[in-house]
């Protein structure tokens, strides 16, 4: 009765035909990312060994280590979060809890969306005019974390306010219902419910910032030094910026050491990302509502 | 009601004006993003400013393809040959990234399902973490030589090897733009499309790809945001010489990788720092005008 008739047969073929299709341009997408990382893993590894990453570039940054460059990235990081967190969680609450739907949440809305999509040698332009010549923080830690800093807050916002959203409204009506104010509502309630999913949106603000180049070049990040930052008010290397001095502006330098800071640069981001999906997936699952 | 009572219930206590406090503090963070978009362009068209008004001839500005600010006799500050460059590599990289990106998200969000697709969006996010830097020493040092191998030419930097890279770096944006899109669209067009007999695929086809249209071009137009915004890897990739690019192996520079490689090298309040800055000021209202065009098209459709 239900036999499928020549036109069904030929309508399932035509479907398995468009879905091989589809499913081999997601594999050529992927295909790079597997080709290049272990390209990475093959031609940097054997560069990789305690010494390389804790000592000092030596013979014009063509031997030695990166610890330098590792130190300068991770107080780079430090200090950009310390500015961007309370700053991007904050706007956000605001956004998720107090905004009215008027013109005012409009007009933050395109900001973030355009904040975002600011070219990042531009954000480099507005670091060196706002921070580094207006300021006078002069080119140090501090002028290159508050221009990361301020590239990486829609990330923080974004995903914040996506956190804060998935809390249920009752769990709120609950909550003024027993006469709590509001801040206390989303300090005691909000805020602890969507900690794991800010947390996760750190994590990725973290990996994105280790890894941009153009915001610090300017702003706070040396090609060489041959001492580590004392303060934020010092110039610093970077991870990021070092990968491309070794591989375009010093001459002379074996091959695998430009592959063995790209494996350590590419190992930071790629690493804290699945930390920051295996939290989303463990929030998953515990989640009661 | 009586008085004893309006004083109970009008508790401006520690906590009241607690509450009032970081509603004040909150707001003023919310407005943060709006402060830093304004201060970006107030900032770097401070600092461009003086070449506009004294050094920067519009029409030469636009129409000059000779950019060499650094000539002692006469310099000339025209920007033609990188806007051409860096448009000419943008729509290479969304003409090879566009079908590959909207073919992945069809696949990941219409036929993969359960751990499949989680394990598909995993792998895309990672595409989308790599460094801009570390893209472009995988331009210089794996690209490169396979271009010079393939096909036969002396060197591999230049519009193909830039718009490959570019076309991997955008394609995890505009893939998961358009999985969004295909979210958005409602699971009863899909049911009654099924009802009425029609397979998976002619129900994509006929009704879930026509839904999704806007939001398809706005990941297009955020994934060409992307290519005139672009720096180090196209900094790397593009061979940086200043060149109207006629074939798909000639090196070409780009406006961001302009800026980059000499911003070190000028003196601050210089006319070359500060038509820097004036190069800044274009970018900084194209990719505006991308933004909101995507942002005016993807919302049209939701009240639409």
């Amino acid at each position: 009765m239900f036999e499928s008739t020549l036109v069904n047969q030929r309508n399932d073929q035509v479907q398995k035909r468009f879905k091989m299709i589809f499913g081999v341009m997601l594999v050529i997408l992927i295909i790079p990312v597997i080709i290049i990382i272990s390209t990475l893993i093959i031609k940097g590894s054997p560069s990789i060994s305690w010494p390389f990453l804790f000592t000092d570039p030596t013979n014009g940054m063509t031997e030695g280590g990166i610890f330098p460059a590792l130190f300068g990235t991770i107080w780079l990081v430090i200090v950009s979060l310390l500015a961007s967190v309370p700053l991007g969680v904050a706007a956000a609450i605001y956004l998720s809890e107090y905004a009215p739907d008027n013109l005012l949440t409009r007009l933050i809305n395109l900001a973030t969306i355009n904040l975002a999509g600011v070219p990042s040698i531009v954000h480099a332009l507005f670091g060196v005019g706002a921070f580094v010549v207006f300021f006078q923080f002069g080119t140090s830690i501090l002028a290159a974390s508050l221009t990361l800093a301020i590239m990486t807050l829609p990330v923080v916002i974004v995903s914040s306010w996506e956190s804060l959203q998935s809390v249920p409204r009752p769990f709120r009506e609950a909550c003024w219902n027993m006469g709590a104010t509001r801040w206390q509502t989303i300090w005691n309630v909000v805020l602890p419910n969507a900690f794991t999913g800010i947390l996760t949106g750190v994590i990725l603000q973290v990996s994105r910032a280790a890894g941009e180049t153009a915001p610090i070049m300017f702003t706070g990040a040396a090609m060489f030094l041959p001492f580590l930052p004392n303060s934020v008010f010092d110039q610093t290397m970077a991870l990021a910026l070092h990968l491309f001095v070794v591989a375009t502006q010093v001459p002379n330098v074996p091959e695998s050491l430009p592959y063995g800071v790209a494996l350590v640069l590419v190992g930071i981001v790629l690493l804290m990302n699945t930390v920051a999906i295996w939290i989303r997936m463990h929030l998953r699952g515990k989640k009661k509502w | 009601m009586n008085p004893s009572h309006a004083n109970t219930f009008d508790a401006r206590d520690k906590n009241w004006y607690l509450d009032k406090g970081f509603e004040i503090l909150m707001f003023f963070c919310g407005i943060s993003a709006i402060v830093f978009v304004v201060g970006i362009f107030l900032f770097v068209f401070k600092e461009g400013m003086g070449f506009i008004i004294h050094d920067m001839n519009l029409g030469e500005f636009f129409l000059s393809p000779k950019w060499r600010p650094t000539s002692l006799n006469q310099p000339t500050y025209g920007i033609m040959a990188m806007v051409a460059g860096t448009a000419a590599v943008t729509v290479l990289a969304m003409a090879i990234c566009l079908p590959f990106s909207i073919g992945a998200a069809i696949y990941i969000a219409e036929f993969a399902t359960g751990k499949t697709r989680e394990t598909l969006k995993i792998l895309i996010e990672f595409l989308a973490a790599i460094p801009s830097v570390v893209w472009g020493f995988i331009a210089l040092s794996i690209m490169n030589p396979f271009i010079i191998k393939t096909f036969d030419v002396p060197m591999g930097l230049g519009v193909l090897n830039s718009a490959l890279i570019l076309a991997l770096m955008a394609a995890p944006i505009v893939t998961s733009i358009a999985e969004d899109a295909f979210k958005a669209v409602p699971d009863t067009y899909r049911e009654a499309a099924e009802a009425l007999g029609a397979t998976r695929w002619q129900t994509i086809y006929k009704v879930v790809l026509p839904a999704a249209k806007n939001g398809l071009l706005s990941a297009g137009l955020l994934g060409v945001g992307r290519g005139f915004g672009e720096t180090m890897a196209i900094l790397m990739a593009s061979g940086h010489s200043i060149n109207i690019p006629t074939s798909v192996f000639d090196s070409f520079r780009a406006l961001t990788a302009t800026i980059a490689a000499e911003l070190g090298e000028t003196a601050v309040g210089s006319p070359h720092y500060q038509s820097l800055f004036a190069i800044g000021i274009f970018l900084f209202f194209i990719t505006f005008l991308i933004n909101m065009t995507a942002d005016f098209i993807v919302r049209g459709v939701r009240k639409g």
